[in-house]
C-alpha cells in the first residue's frame, strides 16, 4: 500500500489548489466550487488517517463534513441567487458595500 | 498495482481540480469538479473505505453538484468579466497567485516532513473499517448526538435557503 504521507501531500496539494481558486477567481460560483475542493482535500486526510489508526471515526467525520458541505452549498447558492438578482453580476468585487 | 492506481487517481483529482479553477465557463468547472470527485472516490476505495467512496459519488457528485448546475443554468452567466476593479492595482492578481503558491509550498513541505509511515497491511485491519455495519454501529451509538444535530442543521439551512432565495420583494408576500 502507498504510505500515509503520500495521501497527506496529495490532500495538501488539493487544498492549495482550492485556496488558489478562492484567491484568484472573480466568479462567486467558482469560489464556492473552490471551497468544495478544499473540503474534499480535508476529507481525504480524515479517511487516510482513519485507515492509518484502524478506526471508522475518520469516515464518520467525512460523513458529517459532507452534510455540512451540502448545507453550505444550499445557503451559499441561495445567497448567490439573491445577490445576482440585486446587481446582475457574479463578480465578488461588485458587492463591497459593507467594506470599510 | 496499488501504487499505479494511486498515481492515476491522484493525477485525475489534481488535474481536474486545476481545471476547475482554470476554466472561464462555470459549467465546465462544475463538470471538471465531478471528475475530480470521481478520482477522490477511487482513492477512498484504495483506502478500504468503499462506503465513503459511494457516498462521495451519490451525495457530492449526485446531489451537491446538481445544485450547482441548476444555479449556473438559472443565472445563465457563462463568462466572467475580466475588468479588475479600480481599487485594485495591476499586481493584485499576481500577489494572489504568489500567496497561494507560497501556501502550496509550505503545506507540501510541512506534510512531507511527517516521514514515511506505512499502513497496516493486515487484511483484518482493512475489513474492520470497510464494513458498513461497523460504521453504522459507531455512527448511531458514539456519534448519535452529532447525527441528530445534523438533522437540525439541514432543516435550518433548508429554511434559510428558501427564505434567502425566495424573497422576491422586500417584506415578503
Amino acid at each position: 500500500m502507498v504510505p500515509l504521507n503520500y495521501y497527506l501531500v496529495l490532500s495538501g496539494v488539493l487544498f492549495s489548489i482550492g485556496t488558489a481558486g478562492v484567491f484568484l477567481r472573480r466568479n462567486l460560483i467558482t469560489v464556492l466550487l473552490s471551497v468544495e475542493i478544499m473540503l474534499n482535500a480535508v476529507n481525504l486526510t480524515f479517511v487516510a488517517a482513519g485507515r492509518y489508526h484502524g478506526t471508522v471515526d475518520g469516515q464518520i467525520i467525512t460523513f458529517f463534513v459532507m452534510t455540512v458541505a451540502a448545507a453550505e452549498a444550499a445557503v451559499g447558492l441561495a445567497l448567490v441567487i439573491a445577490l445576482f438578482r440585486h446587481r446582475e453580476t457574479l463578480s465578488p468585487d461588485a458587492y463591497t458595500s459593507l467594506k470599510w | 498495482m496499488d501504487v499505479v492506481s494511486f498515481y492515476i487517481f491522484a493525477a485525475i483529482a489534481v488535474l481536474s481540480s486545476i481545471g476547475v479553477i482554470g476554466q472561464r465557463n462555470p459549467m465546465h468547472s462544475v463538470m471538471l469538479l465531478i471528475v475530480s470527485f470521481g478520482g477522490l472516490a477511487g482513492l477512498y476505495i484504495l483506502l478500504d473505505a468503499p462506503f465513503t467512496a459511494v457516498t462521495q459519488i451519490i451525495i457530492y457528485a449526485g446531489a451537491i453538484m446538481v445544485l450547482f448546475l441548476f444555479v449556473v443554468m438559472l443565472l445563465n452567466a457563462h463568462t466572467e468579466d475580466d475588468s479588475l476593479p479600480a481599487g485594485l492595482g495591476p499586481h493584485a492578481l499576481r500577489f494572489g497567485a504568489l500567496l497561494s503558491a507560497l501556501l502550496a509550498v509550505e503545506v507540501v513541505w510541512g506534510l512531507s516532513r511527517v516521514g514515511v509511515t506505512g499502513f497496516n497491511s493486515d487484511p483484518g485491519a482493512a475489513s474492520a473499517i470497510s464494513s458498513v455495519a461497523a460504521i453504522g454501529q459507531t455512527l448511531f451509538t458514539q456519534y448519535s448526538f452529532a447525527f441528530e444535530v445534523t438533522s437540525i442543521l439541514i432543516l435550518v439551512s433548508m429554511v434559510g435557503a428558501v427564505i434567502i432565495a425566495g424573497s422576491r420583494t422586500r417584506g415578503g408576500r
